[in-house]
């Protein structure tokens, strides 16, 4: 008797996969997106598998009849996604090597807006940290976004130097 | 020699070329002819498409399985426009490319790797505008976004990579999203193929429906750069070097667009996200264009551009009639034209003033008046001054708008005319900046080679073509959008008709 269910295995790791990969993600660090991308990709791959419905055998002329066979396309899909993640890891991993070797880190930098909302906020600085209110935590915050490495720095607003003379000041 | 065995040859010609290119790495001159000789034959063999799938759409079974079992390769009209027009503009880039390959004797890429890239990416955008079913767009756009990382970060300067990173990391999660997506689709309704979607979707539970349609909206968002997902496109796009941004810039957010025009009309037709996609359309457009009005980089400007005028393509779609969909068909032809030309002609000002940083550019219009009307007349078509094709394109949708009549099209109508008031002035700044403004840094005095400007001279003849061709081109597009809203006749064509 062949179980007609999708099993809650599979349902509990895609969830797994998903949750560890995406929390992953979500880190700077080029190559633990990398892992995180790995892990979510499996994930869905499990994903597919839970649509095909239940287990059943081998979809193969004489294995049983057509009735006990599970659906051969998602295995088929699946293996196409395979083949995709495979490669996209490999062009990731030359991307964060590659990254490591010209800058001696793999972050994924912050892009250029955030850098100059970043550099404005420092700028105008004086005018929010008034000595009457207290505004610690968010000097922190601008600080530190102003002080990430950063070599789009000259790229022509001249805002970078100013900043940080600004910063220095106070 | 009957039309739908056609159908297959844009995804199969630039493939197997790059195929070819690929194993000719020694010989250059080879390669590049080759590579031409390619795109030459795709846009013949686009051209035929549009005239075939004006009689109806053409249907191919790959490997003669029938429809809901095997692959379908579908050109219809719509598919068939997209796939000359882009066909067209990549001829035109990989000239200019070409162009700029003599004009510099040696590049500093590894340009053996180049041509075969452009020619995979050609294969994708091909194969995501043919793709009759789900798995197959997903292929299509896996295809073209490979080709497009490798294309980014080609060279592999510190630059390059940082832009790379952001986009290669933002792509991967919207192709994972997209993938889950079609699980949860085939979980559904035990199926991927478009047509036979079309007739299940509506037998599902609605919430179901709803779910799979936000999803694929999520997925194809991305990829169409719509506004909260958008920031990604105006850091990545300018590092690359012109002729690949500029091919980003008209094709691979477009491919996105298609994307969404597909299964909003085929999938989804009783319109129950088009408030919602109303009002992404209208941040798209108006914050779109906020940004390029801040921007002093050239390149960053046009990406902020690029950027707001996708919302003017959601707004065609997310009417949902036949008028709002003929608009945006018309206007996405316009669109990637003219987008893809300003670009290179961007790359054509740096090349001339030494910079696209509009503080120091200054005193082009004296030093190279050609560049000048090079710049003027796609800038004038992006704006939408009448009579160019921006202009007819923006009329079309502000019509559509209007006779739809709710307020919430109003309010479009009036924020579509707002963003193209302001498009006009960042292109005013830009022109005055870079043409008139004293020059505060010495030019080159090279001038711009002849092979760069022929190329670009070539696409912006397409874009005033498209304004006296714009009768039977919109002719053409309201034949398409009945099409599309009348979809039985796509689903009747693919899932009986076809060899």
């Amino acid at each position: 008797m062949i179980d007609t269910a999708p099993s809650l295995a599979l349902v509990i790791a895609v969830g797994a996969f998903v949750i560890g990969g995406v929390y992953l993600m979500l880190e700077r660090s080029l190559t633990r997106v990398l892992v995180g991308f790995i892990l979510v990709g499996n994930g869905i791959n499990l994903l597919f598998l839970i649509s095909s419905g239940r287990a059943a055998k081998a979809p193969i002329i004489g294995n049983g009849t057509e009735s006990e066979w599970s659906d051969p396309l998602p295995q088929a899909m699946v293996l196409t996604a395979i083949v995709i993640t495979l490669g996209m890891v490999g062009f990731v991993l030359a991307m964060a090597y590659r990254s490591w070797q010209l800058h001696g880190h793999d972050e994924v930098q912050d892009d250029l807006e955030d850098r100059r909302i970043a550099r404005l906020a420092a700028k105008n600085a004086p005018s929010v940290y008034d000595e009457d209110t207290d505004t610690a935590d968010r000097t922190l915050l601008d600080d530190q976004a102003r002080d990430v490495r950063d070599e789009t720095a000259d790229d022509g607003t001249g805002q970078g130097p100013g900043a940080g003379q600004k910063g220095d000041e106070r | 020699m009957n039309a739908i065995s056609l159908v297959p040859l844009p995804v199969v010609i630039p493939l197997l070329t790059a195929g070819l290119t690929l194993a000719l790495w020694k010989v250059p001159k080879l390669q590049r002819l080759l590579a031409v000789t390619a795109l030459i034959a795709m846009v013949v063999v686009g051209v035929l498409l549009v005239i075939g799938a004006d009689r109806g759409a053409l249907v191919m079974h790959v490997g003669g399985w029938q429809a809901p079992l095997g692959i379908a390769l579908v050109a219809d009209r719509l598919s068939a426009l997209m796939l000359t027009v882009s066909a067209f503009v990549l001829l035109c880039v990989l000239l200019y490319s070409l162009g700029q390959d003599i004009a510099d004797g040696t590049a500093e890429a590894p340009i053996t790797i180049y041509y075969p890239t452009y020619l995979v990416l050609a294969a994708g955008v091909s194969n995501a505008f043919l793709a009759g079913d789900l798995f197959n767009l997903y292929v299509g756009f896996e295809i073209l976004l490979v080709a497009s990382y490798v294309l980014l970060t080609l060279g592999g300067t510190g630059e390059r990579i940082r832009a790379g990173a952001i986009y290669v990391v933002v792509a991967l999660a919207s192709s994972i999203v997209f993938l889950a997506a079609l699980a949860v689709t085939y979980a559904a309704t035990g199926t991927v193929n478009l047509a036979q979607l079309a007739q299940r979707l509506g037998q599902i539970d609605p919430g179901v429906a709803l779910a799979i349609q936000l999803l694929l909206l999520l997925a194809f968002g991305i990829k169409a750069a719509i506004f909260p997902l958008s920031a990604w496109l105006p850091d990545s796009y300018p590092t690359a070097p012109a002729p690949v941004t500029a091919v980003f810039a008209g094709l691979l957010t477009k491919v996105g667009v298609y994307a969404i025009m597909r299964t909003q009309t085929l999938l989804f037709p009783d319109g129950r996200l088009d408030t919602m996609l109303m009002i992404l359309a209208l941040l798209t457009m108006v914050l779109g264009i906020l940004g390029a009005v801040a921007q002093s980089d050239i390149k960053r400007l046009l990406s902020f551009t690029l950027v707001s005028h996708i919302g003017y393509l959601l707004f065609g779609i997310a009417l949902s009639s036949q008028l709002g969909v003929a608009g945006s068909v018309f206007y996405i032809v316009h669109h990637i034209t003219v987008q893809t030309s300003l670009f290179l002609v961007v790359g054509l000002i740096e090349r001339r003033g030494g910079t696209t940083n509009l503080d120091k550019l200054g005193g082009l219009a004296k030093a190279s008046p050609g560049l000048a009307i090079l710049f003027f007349i796609p800038a004038l078509a992006l704006a939408g001054i009448p009579p160019l094709s921006g202009f007819l394109g923006k009329l079309g949708l502000l019509q559509a708008g209007v006779a739809a009549g709710t307020p919430i099209a109003m309010v479009l109508v009036v924020g579509s005319v707002v963003t193209s008031l302001l498009t006009l002035y960042a292109l005013v700044k830009a022109w005055n900046k870079a043409f008139w403004q004293a020059p505060t840094i010495e030019l080159p005095t090279e001038r711009v080679p002849r092979t760069m400007v022929v190329p670009t001279g070539l696409l912006l003849t397409f874009v005033v073509a498209i304004t006296f061709a714009a009768g039977p081109l919109y002719d053409y597009a309201g034949r398409t959008a009945q099409e599309l809203i009348h979809r039985d006749t796509y689903v009747a064509s693919v899932l009986t008709g076809g060899a």
